[in-house]
Order: structure tokens, then sequence, then C-alpha cells
């Protein structure tokens, strides 16, 4: 790491815990010395090391070696075939972080970074303001390195991801209005009290594990980087960070130079990106968001414009599902290849569907998937939507009968 | 009675450290230019050249976003609080 600086006007800062420039508000990103890193990064020394996230970890903005989440990361890339086939496609991958360690979101990787940074820089509380995931991840991560956590949600969650910050000890503040407000006020507390926010004051951090998905993907896939990545927008970030993962292997000389489309999904009742790019613009308009989708019910999204961007530069489009097609994307997904994603990936499988459908996905090309948290947290959106139990008295008679109907509905 | 802007800490070192600043302007735009008066630099962070709300400005009155309002030309009243926020990525 060498300093801050201002995506939009380029002005420096040191490497403290602040997000913002001070003349323009633009939001201020790490810099890299890409020199230095090339000398000491290859392929032969990342391969050596452990399988976790950290393993590009010159690539990763922490001073020393990382003391938050060291086995986060590193989950599997799954070849798709049945869904492929499925869809409509020839090569299907899904990068599955519904199993990432501990809380089943890609959540953990930017929560590692930003409180390995946040205890570099000294802090001992952290907080964050969240639609679920990064609360987990937050509580969890803070739990198992002694630090104080605030956590800051909607107050209506799905119960599942508010459980999921209890259990951890974290002090869960339920805010009600949606998730725009949350963010609101904790910008406004995070002014005031001397905390490490992760999403808010060490934003620049933070946002740089998201990354760390992007490395995999393109390690696993035998260093290359894929032709397609369809990934779901919520503020926007994890899809300018998979962009800047391609650039910064490819600028390494780790991954040959190709190219390559990201692709921004989301949901329909919560699409300001994806509405602004099918319309050509390069600024959205803020929506009140009305999705099952919470995960990514942003809508004022941060890096909206920077996603939009990224999609132009690479060719990539953008598309949005409704409610009912995104709890098919969930059945998809776990019918052909035994995942259960939450909400947010049944968002990324059913735009892969309608992309491979209308061609701007080819059938003969090769796509990534980012599926990016855990079904069981969700419940709520599926129950009552994926078939019921039938229910018989322990008997081999009432079984057969059943097997019978069964049968018989087969051949009809 | 008058109107409160909640100052971010951005703009801080603009306005000696005061985190509300109280304004008589009947409207967001009045308010600002209003602020520049007393703290000259403050418009010039807030709006681009088009004198239109900066991208990663975001502006509420009494909690409601001014783009579901009347962005600039949205009324003040008196009792009104006025909010600067920079935008917040997360999830």
């Amino acid at each position: 790491m060498k300093a801050l600086k201002c995506r939009e006007c380029g002005r420096e800062y040191p490497l403290a815990a602040t997000h913002v420039c001070e003349f323009d508000f633009g939001p201020l990103e790490v810099v890299y010395d890409y020199d230095r890193i090339k000398s000491s990064l290859s392929r032969e020394s990342i391969v050596k090391r452990s399988k976790n996230m950290w393993r590009y970890r010159e690539l990763l903005p922490v001073a020393s070696e990382p003391t938050v989440g060291c086995q986060v990361g590193f989950t599997p890339l799954i070849k798709a075939d049945r869904l492929a086939k499925k869809l409509g496609i020839g090569e299907l991958w899904i990068k599955n972080d519904t199993v990432n360690y501990p809380t089943l979101s890609f959540k953990d990787r930017v929560v590692s970074v930003a409180l390995s940074r946040a205890r570099e820089l000294g802090f001992t509380t952290v907080a964050c303001a969240s639609t679920g995931n990064l609360a987990n991840s937050v509580a969890a991560n803070a739990a198992s390195a002694g630090l104080t956590a605030y956590v800051f949600i909607p107050a209506d969650l799905e119960q599942g991801k508010v459980v999921n910050s209890l259990v951890y000890g974290a002090r869960v503040i339920g805010i009600k209005g949606h998730y725009d407000e949350v963010n609101r006020l904790c910008a406004e507390i995070a002014g005031k009290y001397g905390w490490a926010f992760v999403n808010v004051n060490m934003r620049p951090y933070y946002a740089e594990g998201s990354k760390s998905m992007g490395f995999e993907i393109m390690e696993q896939l035998g260093w290359r980087i894929p032709q397609h990545s369809v990934v779901c927008m919520a503020s926007g970030s994890l899809l300018t960070k998979i962009h800047k993962s391609y650039q910064e292997f490819s600028k390494l000389g780790l991954v040959p130079s190709s190219s390559y489309k990201i692709h921004g999904a989301q949901a329909t009742g919560c699409s300001p990106i994806t509405t602004a790019q099918k319309a050509g613009l390069d600024f959205f308009k803020p929506v009140k968001p009305n999705t099952i989708a919470k995960s990514l019910a942003i809508g004022t999204p941060a890096d909206g414009f920077y996603a939009l961007k990224v999609m132009k530069e690479t060719g990539g489009a953008g598309e949005d599902v409704t409610d009912d097609e995104i709890r098919e994307g969930i059945k998809l997904l776990a019918e052909c290849e035994g995942i259960f994603a939450e909400t947010a990936g049944g968002v990324t499988v059913g735009v892969a569907k309608k992309l491979i459908a209308s061609g701007k996905i080819p059938s003969e090309d090769s796509a990534v998937l980012c599926v990016t948290g855990n079904g069981l947290k969700t419940l709520d959106a599926v129950l009552g939507h994926v078939g019921h139990t039938r229910e018989i008295r322990p008997s081999l008679r009432e079984f057969e009968a059943l097997l019978d109907s069964d049968t018989a509905m087969a051949a009809a | 009675m008058s109107k409160k802007i909640r100052i971010p800490t951005p703009l801080r070192k603009l306005t000696q450290d005061e985190e509300v600043v109280e304004v008589q302007a009947d409207t967001v735009g009045g308010a600002i230019a209003e602020m520049q008066a007393r703290f000259p630099g403050v418009q010039e962070r807030l709006l681009d050249e088009a004198g239109n709300i900066r991208r990663f400005v975001n502006v509420y009155v009494n909690e409601e976003d001014i783009r579901f309002l009347d962005n600039l030309r949205t009324p003040l009243k008196d009792g009104d609080e006025v909010s600067i926020i920079p935008a917040i990525a997360g999830g």
C-alpha cells in the first residue's frame, strides 16, 4: 500500500480510517506499488501458500500479516454441467461463496480485510450498516478477534440473519427503515464516535477484500480470465472489484490478457443500476426497494456509477429478475447442482438464464456465476415455494401407497 | 426559528468544526449558497461545475433524499433538518 487516492480527482491521502475526498466527496481507493508486487508475487509463490484468500495478500490492503479471518476464502469453483445444460450454455462455473468461512457469504472476505486493518490502526470497536450478511460477518469475526461490535440492520430483516448476528454477542441495532436509511444514520454515527465502521470509514480497505473472489476464480480456472462473469449488485462494489481483480492479475502477468464481459444482476424490485444500464445512462436514479432479495436492497448504490462504467467498458449487460424468477433461480441451482443459495444467488442465476436466452451470453461461450450467500439465511423467502413434506404414519402400507401414487403421477 | 444543516466530517474543516449550522434560506439550494457566504469553499465541495449536487453527495431533508423531493429547489421550513451524507457502500 502506498496511499489512499480519490477516484474522482486523484488527490492522495494518508493510509488512515477515512473514506471520502474532502474536496468532492469522491470515494478513496488504495494505491499499490505494482512494480514491487510483481517482483514477489508469481503463480509459483501463490500455489505454495495456504488455500485461503490471503494467498494473494500483496494485493490486499494490510500493512503486516492479517490477524482476523486468516482462513477465509478459497471457496469451491464448481463446473456446473447440469445447470449449463438447463440454461443452454457450453460451459458454466459456479463460484460458491455459500460455503465461505465462517459466516457463509462473500462478506467474510471484506470483513477479514477491514478488521485486520482496523486492528492495525488501533481500533477496538468495529461496526457496520448491513442488509444482513455483512452484519453476520462483522459479528462473528469481531467475536473471534475479541473486538466489540455494533451492527446496524433494517429492523424487518430475515430472522436467520438477525439470529446469526446476535449469537456472537454483537450489539444488534434494528433501524425502523430500509437499508439506505440505516446507511444514512451510520454515516452520521461514524462521524461522531471513534469506531471502525467497516463500510464507512474503513471502506477503502474493506472493499478491496472482494477482489479475492476474482483472484480465486482466475486461479481455479487454470490462470485465465473467464469470458463472462455474472455478478449480483447491491451497492455495485463487488462487481467493480471483480473487474479490478482481473485487471490486476493481467497487469502482473499472472493471467494472459484477454477480453471479457462482466454482467450485473439486480432484483427488479430494486434495480437502479440495471435500469440505468438498459437505458444507456451513466448515472442512476435512486429507488425505494421492494424485493425479497433483501441483501441486494440498496436503492442508492454507492458504486452504481462505477458498476455502470465497468459494464460499459467490458461490453457486459445489466439485467434484473422478479421475485418469482429469483425463487426459480434458487431452485434451479439447488436442483441442478446441489447448492442452496440465498436470494441474491437466485438473482444471479435468474439473470444468467435471461442473458443466455437473449444471446447476450452466447451459448458457445463460458461463464462464471458469482454466488455470494447461503440459502439457510433466507429460508423465509422460499418457504411455501419449494414443495412440502408429505406426512404418513410409520406404516409400510402407507409408504407403499404414497410410492404408488408417485409412480402413477410420473407415468401420467 | 431557522433550519439546521448537519455538517459531515469531510466539511468540518471549512466550518471550523461546527457540526450543525443554522441557516435562514428557504430552499436547499439557498441554504448551500448561504453556507458558502459564511464558509467559503462549501459550495464547490457539494456542487459540480454545472451547479448540480455532486455524484457522491446525498442530501436529505428531514430524512428524505432530496432526489425524491425537488432536488436543490426542495423547500425548507422552520425547524427542518438537512443532512449531507457521502455515498456509502455495503450490504
